[in-house]
Parts: C-alpha cells; sequence; structure tokens
C-alpha cells in the first residue's frame, strides 16, 4: 500500500526546484521556504507519521502571485460569525464584499429565513461617497434600528467591518453599546477589516475576540436548561451540508448531551451558555482554538482535538472523547461504534475497490488538508499532495500525525505552483476549491470542491463518510474522463 | 488667453496660507487676472476674505444634503465676491470623524467634471496644514497645480513642514510635471529671518519669491473679513502684496524639482545659524543647570 518510498520523495524534490525555477530570485527564495516534502518522522515521536513542519506559514503573499487566500472580513463574516442563525450580521460597507460573501459557504441550519433565521440574507450598510467622507456610524445607527423594526425576532447585530471602517476610523464600538441599549439586545462590533493580517485566519482571531469580549463576557447572559454532567460544545463545526448533524448525533448517541454548536447552525443563546458545559470538542482547530483556550482559562473547561472524518479516526475520537467521561459513556462509545460498523462495511465493500490505489492532491483551507486525509485512507487511496491556505506552525506540526512521509506539502500555494504540481504529478483527483476547479477538469483530472462539498455533503460522521465514498467514486470513475481525448487525436495517458 | 495656471498654497498649520493666498489673489485681480480659488480644508475658512462671509454651502455638505454629489450643480457651489474671484469651499467632516482627504479628492473631481476652471486665468488651491495623507496631496497630483508655493516663516517647525511638502512634491514631481514654485515667508520675528529663509530655499533648490513683513494692519483687516487690499488698498502693507503677486505672475515656468533635505541638515542649518544647539551642547547645558539646582540641599 505504502508508494512512497525514496524514489518518489526525490522526485519531488525534484520538482519543487523545476517549479521554483520560473521564479525571480526574490520570489524564488521566499516562495522555496513554503514546498516541501514530509521526512521521516524522528525516531522519538512515535505521535506522528512523518514531519511536515519544515514550511514556513502565515506570511504575507508575494505581490504579483493568484494566491487562494481570503481576507480577515471572509475569516469573520464568512466563517465564524456568519452561520449563527439568529443574529443579523451586517457587512459594514460598501456594497460588494456583503454581495459577493453572500451564501458562500453553505452553512445549514433550520429556522425560518428572514423570520428567526438570516444566515443566507445579505445585509449590508452599502457604503456611499458620503459615509466615507463625513463618517458611517450614522448610517450603521440607522441599519440597526430598520433591523430591529424589519426583524423582530431576530436576537442579536453583528457588526462585520469591511475596509474602509478602519480606514476612515468610526467608533462603531460606541454605536453597538448605544443601539444595544436602545434595542435592548446584543450588538457586536468586529473588527475585521479586510487589510488586517495575511490571510482570513486573523480574521477568525479577531471574530473570536469579539465573542470573548462581547457575548462571553456581557453580564446578565446565560440563561438555559440546567447544566449537566453530559454537556458538551461542539467547536469549529459549521455544518457544511449538515456536517454538524451528522457528528452531533453521533455524540448523542452516546449519551452526551450538546448543548453548543459553533458555529453552524447555532443561536446566540448557545454562544452565551457555552461556558456552563464540561468539555469543548473542537473539530476545526486553526478557527476556534483561541475561544477554546480561553474558556479553559477563564472558566476552566477542558478542550479536545477530535476528527470526524473517516471511520477510522471517528472510531477513535469517539473513545478519545468517551474517556473524558464515565464508563456508561464509554460502553455507548463502543456501542455506537458497533452499530455503525456494518455501514462502513458496506461502504467499504462498494467503494474500496472502485478506489483503492487512486492518488489525491489536496489544497484547502486550515483543517481539511490533514483531517480528511484519513478518510481517503480508510478508502485505500494515496495522498500525493496536500497543503494550507492560511495555516499556521502548530498546524503543519499537526499535519504529520496523518501524512506519510514523501508527501508533497505546499503552504498558500500559488495558481501557478498548483497547476504545476498537478501537471506533473497528474493525480487520479484534485480536492480544493472552486477557482481551481475548472483549471484542474480541463487538465482531465477528476476534482472534487473540498470547501463546499462540492453542493453536496455531509462528509462529517458515519453518515458522512457513505456520502463522501460516494462522491469521491463519482468524481474519478465518471465516465466523461475516458471521452477526455478527441476520437483523431492520441488516446489519453 | 494665456494657458490656465494652477498654483497651491501650502505651509505648516497657523503660519498663514489662507491670509497670504487671499491677500496676493486680491492684488492678482489688480492685473486683470480671472481666478478661481478652491478652499480645500474642511473649515472652510480659505475664502472669507473675498466673500466677506465665511462660505456656506460646500461641495461636500451640499452633495451629502443632496444624496450624492453627482446631484449638484456648480451654481449651487460657485460663489463670486471681491472682484469677481471665483470662490469655491470644498467642505469636509467635522473633527475626529469621516475622510477630509477622501472629501477633497471628490470636491475637486466635481469642479473638474463640472467645468468649474473654465474662463478662468487662475486656479488656487488653499489646502490644509500639513500633507497628512493622499486626499491633502490631490492637489500636487496629476493635471492639478503645476506650481506650489510654501508659505513659511523662521521658526523651526514652519521650516520642517517646509521640507515635508517639498518631499511630497518631489514624489509626485515626475509622474504629474508638479513644481517647487518658491517660498513665502510670512515674518514672524524670529532671529536672522530673512537670512534663514533665504538658505531654506536654496536648499530646497528653490528660491524665496517674498518676504512679507509683518503689519498690524492684516489683523484689521481680517477682523473685518477682508483682505488689506480691500481694507487698505494705499497701505505700505497692500504693495507688499501687490509686489507678492507680481512676482507670482512672473514666475510662470520657473519652478523646479524641490531638494529635500534631512532632518540632521535641518538642524545643522540651524545650528550653523547659531539658533540651535547641538545634542551635546544642549544635554551639557542641561546638566549644568540641574547639578546647580541639586547643590544647596
Amino acid at each position: 500500500m505504502d508508494s512512497m518510498n525514496a524514489d518518489t520523495a526525490e522526485m519531488r524534490e525534484q520538482l519543487i526546484e523545476e517549479v521554483l525555477a520560473a521564479y525571480p530570485d526574490k520570489s524564488r527564495k521566499k516562495r522555496q521556504k513554503h514546498l516541501a516534502v514530509a521526512q521521516p518522522a524522528p525516531a522519538d515521536d512515535p505521535a506522528i507519521a512523518s514531519k511536515c513542519d519544515g514550511v514556513k506559514s502565515n506570511i504575507k503573499s508575494l505581490p504579483g502571485v493568484m494566491t487562494i487566500r481570503g481576507c480577515a472580513y471572509a475569516g469573520s463574516k464568512g466563517v465564524v460569525w456568519g452561520p449563527v442563525k439568529d443574529m443579523v450580521h451586517i457587512s459594514h460597507g460598501p456594497v460588494g464584499c456583503g454581495q459577493y460573501s453572500w451564501s458562500q459557504r453553505r452553512n445549514y441550519y433550520t429556522g425560518t429565513t428572514g423570520v428567526d433565521s438570516f444566515v443566507t440574507m445579505q445585509i449590508t450598510t452599502d457604503f456611499q461617497e458620503k459615509d466615507i467622507v463625513f463618517g458611517g456610524d450614522k448610517k450603521l445607527d440607522k441599519v440597526i434600528d430598520e433591523i430591529a423594526e424589519l426583524f423582530p425576532l431576530a436576537k442579536g447585530i453583528s457588526v462585520q467591518s469591511e475596509c474602509p471602517i478602519g480606514l476612515i476610523g468610526d467608533d462603531i464600538e460606541a454605536v453597538s453599546r448605544k443601539k444595544a441599549k436602545e434595542i435592548g439586545k446584543t450588538i457586536v462590533p468586529v473588527r475585521c477589516e479586510g487589510f488586517r493580517g495575511v490571510s482570513q485566519s486573523l480574521g477568525h482571531h479577531i471574530a473570536n475576540d469579539s465573542i470573548r469580549d462581547w457575548v462571553l463576557e456581557k453580564e446578565g447572559t446565560a440563561t438555559g436548561p440546567q447544566p449537566g454532567p453530559y454537556d458538551i460544545n461542539i467547536v469549529g463545526d459549521y455544518n457544511i451540508g449538515g456536517d454538524a448533524w451528522a457528528s452531533r448525533r453521533l455524540l448523542e448517541e452516546m449519551g452526551l448531551r450538546v448543548v453548543g454548536n459553533w458555529s453552524g447552525d447555532a443561536t446566540l443563546a448557545e454562544m452565551e451558555r457555552a461556558p456552563k458545559a464540561k468539555l469543548n470538542l473542537i473539530h476545526c482547530y486553526r478557527s476556534m482554538n483561541y475561544i477554546c483556550r480561553y474558556m479553559e482559562e477563564k472558566y476552566g473547561i477542558p478542550w479536545m482535538e477530535y476528527n470526524f472524518f473517516g471511520p477510522s479516526q471517528i472510531a477513535a475520537s469517539l473513545r478519545a472523547v468517551a474517556q473524558k467521561f464515565d464508563e456508561t459513556i464509554q460502553e455507548n462509545a463502543e456501542k455506537v461504534i458497533a452499530k455503525y460498523q456494518p455501514l462502513v462495511d458496506a461502504v467499504l465493500a462498494k467503494y474500496r475497490p472502485r478506489l483503492e490505489g487512486k492518488s489525491v492532491m489536496l489544497y484547502v483551507g486550515g483543517l481539511r488538508p490533514r483531517h480528511v486525509v484519513t478518510a481517503y485512507d480508510d478508502l485505500g487511496m494515496v495522498i500525493a499532495g496536500t497543503g494550507y491556505e492560511f495555516a499556521h506552525a502548530d498546524d503543519y506540526k499537526r499535519t504529520g500525525e496523518f501524512i506519510k512521509e514523501g508527501t508533497l506539502i505546499y503552504d498558500d500555494v500559488t495558481g501557478y505552483e498548483l497547476e504545476k504540481f498537478v501537471e506533473k504529478i497528474r493525480p487520479d483527483l484534485v480536492g480544493s476549491g472552486i477557482k481551481e476547479k475548472y483549471p484542474v477538469q480541463k487538465m482531465g483530472i477528476p476534482f472534487r470542491q473540498m470547501h463546499s462539498w462540492d453542493y453536496s455533503g455531509p462528509y462529517h460522521g458515519y453518515d458522512g463518510f457513505a456520502i463522501f465514498a460516494r462522491d469521491m467514486d463519482l468524481a474519478i470513475n465518471n465516465p466523461v474522463w475516458d471521452l477526455f481525448s478527441a476520437p483523431w487525436g492520441e488516446k489519453a495517458a | 488667453m494665456a494657458a490656465l495656471r494652477q498654483i497651491a498654497f501650502y505651509g505648516k498649520g497657523g503660519i498663514g496660507k489662507s491670509t497670504t493666498s487671499q491677500n496676493t489673489l486680491a492684488a492678482l485681480v489688480e492685473l486683470g487676472q480671472k481666478i478661481l480659488i478652491v478652499g480645500c480644508d474642511p473649515k472652510a475658512d480659505s475664502t472669507r476674505l473675498i466673500l466677506n462671509a465665511k462660505a456656506q454651502d460646500t461641495v461636500l455638505h451640499l452633495a451629502a444634503e443632496m444624496g450624492s454629489v453627482e446631484d449638484l450643480e456648480l451654481e449651487d457651489v460657485l460663489k463670486v465676491g471681491f472682484k469677481d474671484i471665483k470662490c469655491v469651499e470644498s467642505g469636509g467632516p467635522e473633527p475626529g470623524v469621516g475622510c477630509a482627504g477622501r472629501g477633497v479628492i471628490t470636491a475637486i473631481n466635481f469642479l473638474e467634471e463640472n467645468g468649474a476652471y473654465e474662463n478662468v486665468d487662475y486656479v488656487s488651491y488653499d489646502v490644509l496644514g500639513d500633507v497628512v495623507c493622499g486626499g491633502f496631496a490631490m492637489p500636487i497630483r496629476e493635471n492639478k497645480a503645476q506650481e506650489i508655493y510654501i508659505v513659511m516663516s523662521g521658526e523651526m517647525m514652519a521650516l520642517y513642514a517646509a521640507n515635508n511638502i517639498s518631499k511630497g512634491i518631489l514624489k509626485y514631481a515626475n509622474s504629474g510635471g508638479v513644481r517647487l514654485g518658491g517660498l513665502i515667508c510670512n515674518e514672524r520675528q524670529t532671529d536672522r529671518e530673512l537670512e534663514l529663509a533665504e538658505a531654506m530655499a536654496a536648499k530646497l533648490g528653490s528660491k524665496l519669491i517674498h518676504f512679507v513683513p509683518r503689519d498690524n494692519i492684516v489683523q484689521h483687516a481680517e477682523l473685518r473679513r477682508q483682505t488689506v487690499i480691500q481694507y487698505a488698498p494705499d497701505s505700505q502693507q497692500a504693495d507688499e502684496y501687490r509686489q507678492l503677486a507680481r512676482k507670482i505672475h512672473a514666475n510662470s515656468g520657473q519652478g523646479v524639482v524641490p531638494t529635500p533635505i534631512t532632518m540632521e541638515e535641518l538642524e545643522q542649518m540651524l545650528m550653523d545659524f547659531g539658533i540651535m544647539q547641538s545634542e551635546e551642547d544642549r544635554l551639557a547645558a542641561i546638566a549644568k543647570s540641574e547639578a546647580r539646582v541639586a547643590v544647596p540641599a
């Protein structure tokens, strides 16, 4: 199975050199630090399968390259705050940022849109020239009044700052405080101006901090059901295509009570009472570790990472979570694993023979480049390369837990580099985003969007794994790829 | 008709830019020139002495009232003052909110697009204190002012500001063709002021256009919202402004690309003039005086 050998590693090193050769000296020197091949794990570290932290990360992208990254506003509005369903999220500034980020992430939720839920709506202050020159505070004030009148069931409002807010120095905190008093609801100002930081990652951090300062530290909140001994929060699951629902089902089946789900399908009340839980389970470590660390420090709530992609990691995660509770829960965990084993067996029996040995290249955000790897492993597929848009050093360290040596690693990959890597490696599947989808398919290589699950999902949990396996099969074994070469041309390789 | 001359007055805040420019422009009218003044200061006080009143209808306030700048007509904002000098104020936000720099850009674009520059010989921009951001550099960018006159005095911070403004001019000199017309020294009666102003002008590769002596009559005129040209046309001071106006009028095409100096060079110049101590001397003097205070204990 392990097709990675020294030869492959050496070929990948050569490939990196080849791709870098196209750059001018200065750019080559900089990009060199972001590209590497996973090295053998040191003997004294049994926790990892390979050493992946040889690359630099979380550094400003080079001017002139096509980076795939987003901005701080995308990180806050698009990722962390946007899915909180019973709040209205104002895109504060000119109309474009809100318009083009509208409904991008497929965060599923229950509720009636426009009445008590607002995730797929686009609300903006639509700045005009005069708002820039004279300041936009008055307009924000007015929009908040309009929201209070139009959506009486909204539980709160967040103000997502676009670039101009920081440039002209509007005091959105003062407006938020004043209006919160007037309308009697939570209003959260978020300083996530797009020019801050090097990627969407700082936006996640800023959004986490705003939850800390304007939700958790607010007095007189946290009403709700009596806290219980099995209360947990799911943190960093955005319910893409229903992921969080597939996840909480398993946790609830083993006897735990999921009191909060951040932030897919979340309510403001869930966030407010999160500090009463016994344990925080974090899926997307990159975007929400900050608030977990804060809750640990301030309320003494332990947190742990888990992985619900693919049956091996699901079972390992369920057992690890159960270890934090009593024997009943531990027994229940085994029962849950046993209950789903027939489903797993059926999925593997059907799809593994069709996917075994197929190679995959991934390029996603801050978690999936390592977390989905094991789901592919379970199907017998091989990861040829993986990389993150906005990971930090601690993410690359963790990547080694899931990645075999010899795997190509690329951080903040440029459009050019990714295209060259794909062209040379010619994997059987590429998993990345919408911008990458069509160039790759035009090369004759199957593709799946791994941010949005390509309008499918969920991929989390056992139910998600069945869908994941089916989708990968659909992409790879689609008969269309046999028609890629023109009948009068040469046969495809 | 000669080509349109676009000039701008820059200088440290409070140096007397608006007073000097309005007096000079009033004198320029006597030379038969048709003039448009564009006030680029949110305080909107660049045309007060010409209009004999503070301008009420600024471009930006009217634009905000009507919805957007596109809804505005030139007649709404163009006022005619002393001897048919046309006046416009960009206006802008209250201190501490919004973006005044963006306001200046908006206002100047509006004036250009609506033909405010037709049928005039001179457009004069009066820009607030220092070039704090891109918006206030607008008048020195491409196709705007070609000649910059820096109003300064013998005070250190005025010299410092003059040097900074020169840096701004240098930045745009190659792309837009803006030039430094010269320095205008507004006398503050500091030590060796005339020599210092001339030395500074030389350092910048430019010249001192005129040394305007201090005269309280300027204040008397100002309190009546008038230029000296209007209030006391026969006074000595009115003639000073007439001289300045003639020199500027004759200065067409004489501008230079300035050669700004470093802070160290500026301080060295002040030391050479004996009006500033070197750092060592100053520290020694402080130590000495403190030692004196300490002894009696």
